[in-house]
């Protein structure tokens, strides 16, 4: 019988899962220089990031999650791929990336992956926020949904972060879809994925 | 890979019974078609009927011709639902006699399982009034809730067509009150239904006792094969088929008799009621083995359900600040096997909707574990369960951003 049939995950998810990286153990003494928190119980996930930072260059990572084996997994994965690296360039890290170092995920396991990134970005976000460079990375990882009206993806997680949590609240927001209306199924994904991170 | 094998998920299936297999290995020699007049054929059919006898026995029905073999517990629940279609847009179904009054309101639970609901749901689409009957704490529908939907004139929908109940329920093992709510039913002219597929061959199940105009049952879940059920339907009660074709089944349910899964079920049948007894006996030490050892030994958790009214099997958990998913595959790399309400076990966003029903919130629900026992479980496989069960709850609450703590309630 291979693994396949052994585990429902691939072997990289299932060795993340039982060993996990970085994990924050309450006991331990970690000066965080940012923290990021994302998602809620309601949905049956939470993600916290705890980053040390210096001269713009993650040092440390420490994390904890409320979530299933591939929150865990993902998380454990993005917190190794983090460690050393530019927070530029681990602000634009994408969810695909992080599924892909797990070997893949199931289809409806995508979000719990989301969860790792969004956490981490609101960790660097805070930093930058503290030392009064707000927003300096942000529209830098963005991606163009809609392209009558160049409106990206990071343009619905503000509206969806703003309490649009319907197409009609998050078109009033964003005029999406207004022009050819072909961005709307992949819209609407985003518009479900972000409602599910932030929505209360 | 686990050395150990521990299934604890009886309530989703149950493997077959020795005595069961032995008796299907030997059927698969017969080969002939129950409706076919020669021999052979008359033979296959005297079997089938020595089945439908035994099924008809464990439900307590006295007349085995009220007995429906379909394949499973679902065809019988949309079956039921299927002839109030008929009869709440033309009075009548199956050629029955005319209702004397019209009658389309159908009052059912929120906690029946998905076939029931979402059978429940389509008459709502067709127009027919719906409600879904809200639960206590502990998994209980109302029943002075039930008495005023049942009045026309404290409630809306008109006069009732059905009332369907479910006797057991899967997930955290509730037991209603068939009686009472079959004499509320009753008083008010509507029929009685109960999904008693999980109730049967685990307490005892009385069509007459419980009033019940139609019953559902399931045979692999009481350790017989898969893909056969049965439906009984009081002598009277108008059934309308699902299935249309020949005559099988007095015309109620066509196609060519499963009938290596109705031997099958009709040796499970006389088993479990012949087990009965014992069986509620060691299995609800089992449980209760269980039950008091998590308590003892995890903190801050929650057992959900009726600490009474409960199935002797069944033993839902919620283990605040852990997920369920994550539990259960944890639980599953030392070979255990259980099953979770969190949403993420189901692909969906949503958590358990009998959690939710019952009011435990969402995190209690995504944190939540059935452990169901069987025949085949046994005290060193329960002890087990409680030396590998402490360490996973407290590694997960220790990487958990949620604290471990019950908000609606104290251990039980």
């Amino acid at each position: 019988m291979s693994d396949a049939f052994e585990w429902l995950y691939s072997d990289v998810v299932k060795e993340h899962f039982t060993n996990p990286k970085n994990v924050f153990d309450p006991d331990e003494k970690f000066a965080a220089d940012a923290e990021g928190i994302v998602g809620n119980i309601k949905c049956g996930d939470q993600m916290l990031f705890l980053l040390k930072i210096q001269d713009d260059v993650i040092t440390e990572v420490r994390w904890k999650t409320y979530g299933c084996a591939s929150a865990i997994a993902s998380t454990s994965i993005l917190s190794e791929a983090v460690k050393g690296m530019g927070i530029r360039e681990a602000y634009g890290i994408k969810p695909a990336e992080i599924a892909k170092r797990l070997g893949g995920l199931p289809e409806n396991k995508i979000h719990c992956s989301v969860l790792g990134d969004k956490a981490l970005r609101a960790a660097i976000d805070s930093y930058l926020e503290k030392r009064g460079r707000a927003g300096e990375f942000k529209g830098e990882d963005a991606v163009v949904i809609c392209t009558c009206l160049n409106i990206t993806d990071k343009d619905i997680e503000e509206a969806v972060k703003a309490g649009a949590r319907d197409w009609e609240r998050l078109q009033e927001a964003t005029k999406i879809g207004t022009v050819c209306g072909g961005c709307k199924q992949r819209a609407e994904e985003l518009l479900h994925e972000f409602s599910h991170i932030y929505g209360d | 890979m686990a050395s150990r094998f521990v299934y604890m998920d009886y309530n989703a299936t149950t493997p077959l019974h020795p005595e069961v297999k032995a008796e299907m290995v030997a059927d698969l020699e017969i080969y002939a078609n129950a409706s076919s007049m020669h021999e052979a054929g008359r033979r296959a059919r005297s079997r089938v009927e020595k089945a439908r006898a035994s099924v008809a026995r464990l439900v307590g029905a006295r007349d085995p011709e009220c007995l429906y073999f379909t394949s499973g517990g679902s065809e019988s629940n949309n079956t039921v639902f299927n002839t109030m279609y008929d009869l709440g847009r033309r009075g009548t179904a199956g050629g029955s006699k005319p209702l004397p009054e019209r009658r389309q309101k159908i009052i059912t639970t929120a906690i029946e399982h998905p076939c029931v609901l979402n059978a429940a749901r389509r008459l709502e689409d067709e127009g027919f009034p719906v409600v879904f009957l809200g639960v206590d704490g502990q998994g209980r529908i109302d029943l002075s809730e039930l008495e005023r939907e049942l009045d026309p004139s404290r409630s809306r929908g008109g006069p009732v067509l059905l009332v369907s109940v479910m006797a057991a329920n899967n997930e955290i093992g509730t037991v209603q009150d068939m009686a009472a709510i079959s004499r509320l039913a009753k008083a008010a002219g509507a029929f009685f239904h109960t999904d008693a597929t999980q109730a049967v061959g685990k307490i005892p199940v009385d069509v007459e006792a419980w009033g019940a105009d139609y019953l559902t049952l399931s045979c692999h879940k009481i350790y017989g094969p898969k893909g056969i059920g049965g439906l009984y339907a009081r002598k009277g009660a108008p059934l309308e088929p699902l299935v249309r074709g020949g005559h099988q089944e007095k015309g109620v349910r066509a196609g060519t008799y499963n009938s290596l899964g109705i031997y099958g079920f009709g040796k499970a049948a006389e088993l479990a009621l012949a087990e009965l007894p014992a069986y509620a006996a060691r299995v609800g030490a089992l449980r209760e083995r269980l039950r008091s050892g998590i308590v003892g030994r995890v903190p801050s958790v929650r057992v959900n359900g009726h600490p009474t009214e409960v199935l002797p099997n069944t033993l839902n958990v919620s283990f605040p600040g852990a997920e369920g998913e994550a539990i259960l595959l944890s639980l599953d790399l030392e070979g255990i096997e259980v099953s979770t309400g969190s949403a993420c076990a189901s692909g969906s966003l949503e958590p358990s909707h009998v959690l939710m029903a019952t009011g435990v919130g969402p995190e209690l629900a995504h944190g939540s574990i059935r452990f169901s026992l069987g025949r085949n479980t046994t005290e060193e496989e329960v002890d087990y369960v409680l030396e590998k069960l402490p360490p996973i709850i407290a590694r997960l609450r220790r990487m958990s951003t949620v604290p471990a703590s019950c908000q609606d309630g104290a251990a039980s």
